[in-house]
């Protein structure tokens, strides 16, 4: 039996590693996988972006947003790997996530198909320039 | 004033469209309340003491009279024909059904309004100066740039999901009109050696623990106002406790790791995000400020006829000095005399409307002092709007005097109230206009909140009223010494509460103590400031 | 006596539970006694109320439950200062009863 994310936005093959913590981190040099949670410095794995293939963001609750920002602190330092969001993550939410840099989501609760497709094409455009390669509206506008 | 283009339009239609997908989830079961809340608050919806109550944005306080006409039919159509003006500037109704909620965005949608982020742990509505672009004394017309930064906060991927509200406020003027270091982020526009930059004051708030805002950056150039925004953000976003809600506010993060390290870290990030690509062009904010050219307004050369005694008061208290020769802003009071703070009826939104239309330009502002603003009017057209205002009940001559008491809406409607607001307002304006006293006490700045949420600014009062909840009954402090202005303080609690007659009393002691101890040209305040606590305790408690 | 009281999960009305079902007049609320939080997880579960909470009530004059706390009393009226839109619009002396 295979595993498989529940919802994933890239092409390449999934990295299905299990994720290490982010103090087992520092001891294991071949870990290729590493579990963000909510208090902890993203800004750590920073040196290390280069071995590692996956990234898992835990969202225990779904109102914690602290996970938006270690994405796209990572992205904006050149992370090109996977960036999971994973545990309470809802419909309703994932847009914004992607926007921030998760390409791969494995929420605790089974997404609607459907709704996911409505909420990942709901905005037209954007208003700000994030981790995506959206083009913000105001660059649209001084085109 | 600002126009949509069609992206803007698409992003709010985009809005209504997700927010209607919404309701319907949750009215089919596919939503809990717990997943659901966080969007419909984001969406301006609260779920209040009698029913849903919607809070509509009025980006900086400013509506033309085609949108107060809308906002006039919504609390007829949808509502129960008021609606309540408040100090954030925006409009909330009181009795909203989930099942109109999407309707009525959709309907504000079509004259360019919405509800989004009038609530919830996201940067909220905008705030600004109710004078902006009149006043004389301003180095710029604030708007653009809070109308830069609506855009930038505007379904923010990832400022979202704060660990609380966020309140920004933009002016551009010396005298704070709108309880700018009271924010958690205080934009003053500057001018220095010939440029314009921005002030940022970080860390202010009301609520439980209130602060005042340090300043933390004197001078962000224009061309990278909406990056330091975002390092702002991130640092709190990250930082900002998520252990206690009731010390989850950005000023309590500034405050425990001190102005300097906040400092220190925005500004590290800062140096970071310069390169992400984040800050729209200046083109951008010369697009947006083209919207807020000053209208034709040639000198008519005429002052305004004062031979009406009753008309001179009202000019005397209800008009501020204009940039322009020959005009005024006119205040609309929303506080008659044992009114409700606030309220303003569908018929008195379309007077409004109307008067907008003829006399300013077709410009409206609200205040964070629960009035309305005329900005642009011809002081030869004051007399004839000064009776049209007094025909619809908003002629009483009382801005910024002991009737112009800001209340939140308290028990009456409030679920997290502890004690009603609203009574107490009417009980004192009454009192007061009945003994005369309100000419004679002159600039006294009276606010009321039904618990210590703060929304009626209780801290920022010259006099300030808290209702607590004693044992099952409705008690009262008194609180003195407040200011939400350029002089910014916040109010010392006297002593013991009161009842509900007995705070009416107490405010009245508080007056006397005033009369008998000012000196020549001193406000209350002033009086307060120089005497202290001491003698006003001493009359009250003694 | 122990009453439950919610919000209708469409109109936003405030409701009361009545024993079989729910009533936007207080004076239909009925004593749930040692069942209500288990009574309240399972209609809100059925959507049949919105965000219900268990309060403590004693009979009240007039023979309707009276909350023993302002803020369900006001609750059951509607705004003290705007008593034509509350439940009893024509009762000068309603918004007088809830304080």
């Amino acid at each position: 039996m295979t595993e498989q994310v529940p919802l994933r936005l890239r092409e390449d093959e999934a990295c299905m590693e299990p994720a290490v913590t982010l103090e087992a981190f520092g001891g294991q040099t071949n870990a290729v996988a590493v579990r963000i949670e909510p208090g902890e410095d993203t800004r750590e794995l920073l040196p290390h972006l280069d071995r590692l293939r996956r990234i898992d963001i835990a969202f225990p609750a779904f109102t914690d947003g602290r996970g938006y920002s270690a994405a796209r602190i990572l992205r904006e330092a050149g992370f090109t790997g996977e960036l999971r969001a994973v545990g309470d993550v809802l419909v309703d939410q994932i847009a914004y996530m992607r926007r921030c840099g998760f390409d791969a989501f494995d929420p605790d609760a089974s997404l609607d198909p459907d709704d996911v497709e409505a909420a990942l094409n709901r905005f037209p455009q954007v208003y700000q320039s994030a981790a995506d390669a959206r083009t913000p509206i105001w660059s649209l506008r001084h085109q | 004033m600002y126009a949509y283009d069609q992206y803007d339009q698409a992003m709010v239609d985009a809005r209504v469209a997700e927010f209607r997908d919404q309701c319907e989830r949750r009215l089919a079961g596919k939503l809990s309340e717990d997943q659901f809340k966080p969007l419909r608050l984001m969406n301006g919806l609260y779920l209040q003491l009698h029913a849903y109550m919607l809070r509509v944005a009025i980006p900086y306080g400013t509506l033309n009279g085609g949108q107060m006409c809308v906002l006039a039919d919504i609390a007829e159509k949808y509502d129960r024909g008021y609606g309540h003006f408040t100090t954030r500037q925006n409009i909330q109704y009181n009795w909203i059904k989930l099942e109109d909620a999407a309707d009525i965005l959709a309907d504000l949608a079509k004259v360019e309004m919405h509800a989004i982020q009038t609530s919830g742990n996201c940067i909220r509505n905008i705030s600004s100066d109710h004078f902006a672009g009149a006043a004389a004394d301003e180095v710029a017309d604030p708007r653009p740039y809070a109308e830069l930064l609506r855009q930038w906060s505007s379904f923010h991927p990832e400022f979202s999901y704060l660990p609380r509200k966020f309140k920004i406020c933009v002016i551009a003027s010396e005298n704070d009109r709108a309880a700018m270091r009271l924010h958690d982020i205080g934009i003053r526009i500057v001018e220095r050696d010939g440029e314009l930059g921005a002030q940022f004051y970080v860390g202010g708030g009301m609520g439980r623990t209130p602060m005042i805002a340090p300043l933390i950056r004197d001078f962000v150039p224009l061309d990278q106002l909406v990056t330091y925004s975002e390092a702002c953000l991130r640092v709190y976003n990250r930082y900002g406790r998520r252990d206690n809600k009731y010390k989850a506010r950005i000023k309590i993060l500034v405050h425990e790791l001190g102005a300097e390290e906040y400092t220190r870290q925005v500004e590290e990030e800062f140096a970071h995000l310069l390169d992400q690509g984040v800050e729209p062009p200046l083109a951008e904010l010369e697009r947006i400020k083209g919207y807020f050219r000053d209208p034709d307004m040639p000198d008519a050369g005429q002052e305004a006829d004062r031979s009406d005694p009753d008309f001179a008061v009202w000019l005397d208290h209800n008009t501020h000095a204009h940039k322009m020769p020959g005009y005024v802003s006119a205040i609309v009071s929303l506080k008659p005399v044992g009114g409700i703070p606030g309220d303003a009826t569908a018929a008195q939104m379309r007077v409004l409307a109307d008067l907008a239309e003829r006399y300013s330009f077709d410009e409206l502002r609200i205040m964070h002092t629960q009035n309305v603003v005329l900005p642009h009017v011809r002081k030869a057209d004051l007399y004839a709007l000064w009776q049209a205002l007094n025909e619809a009940g908003m002629g009483t001559p009382n801005a910024d005097l002991m009737g112009d008491i800001i209340a939140c809406p308290g028990l009456d409607y409030c679920s997290l109230a502890n004690a009603r607001s609203i009574p107490i307002a009417q009980r004192i304006s009454q009192r007061f206009a009945a003994n005369g006293k309100e000419a004679a006490l002159g600039e006294l700045k009276l606010k009321i909140s039904g618990c210590i949420n703060a929304c009626g600014h209780h801290h920022a009062g010259h006099i300030g009223i808290l209702g607590v909840d004693r044992k099952g009954t409705e008690n009262y402090q008194l609180l003195l010494g407040g200011s939400e202005a350029e002089d910014t303080s916040l109010a010392k609690i006297t002593g013991p509460g009161f009842d509900e007659l007995g705070i009416v009393d107490a405010v009245e002691t508080a007056a006397d103590v005033y009369l008998r101890e000012r000196t020549e040209g001193e406000r209350f305040l002033d009086t307060y400031r120089r005497i202290g606590m001491a003698p006003f305790k001493e009359a009250l408690y003694d | 006596m122990k009453l439950i009281t919610g919000n209708d999960l469409k109109t936003g009305a405030v409701t009361w539970w009545t024993g079989d079902g729910w009533s936007i007049h207080i004076e239909d609320a009925a004593d749930a006694g040692d069942e209500a939080e288990a009574i309240a997880t399972r209609e809100e579960a059925a959507r049949r109320v919105n965000v219900p909470y268990v309060i403590e009530a004693e009979a009240g004059p007039d023979g309707a439950p009276r909350p023993a706390h302002i803020k369900e009393r006001v609750r059951a009226l509607g705004p003290t200062v705007r008593v034509d839109l509350t439940l009893k619009p024509d009762d000068p002396t309603a918004a007088q009863k809830v304080i």
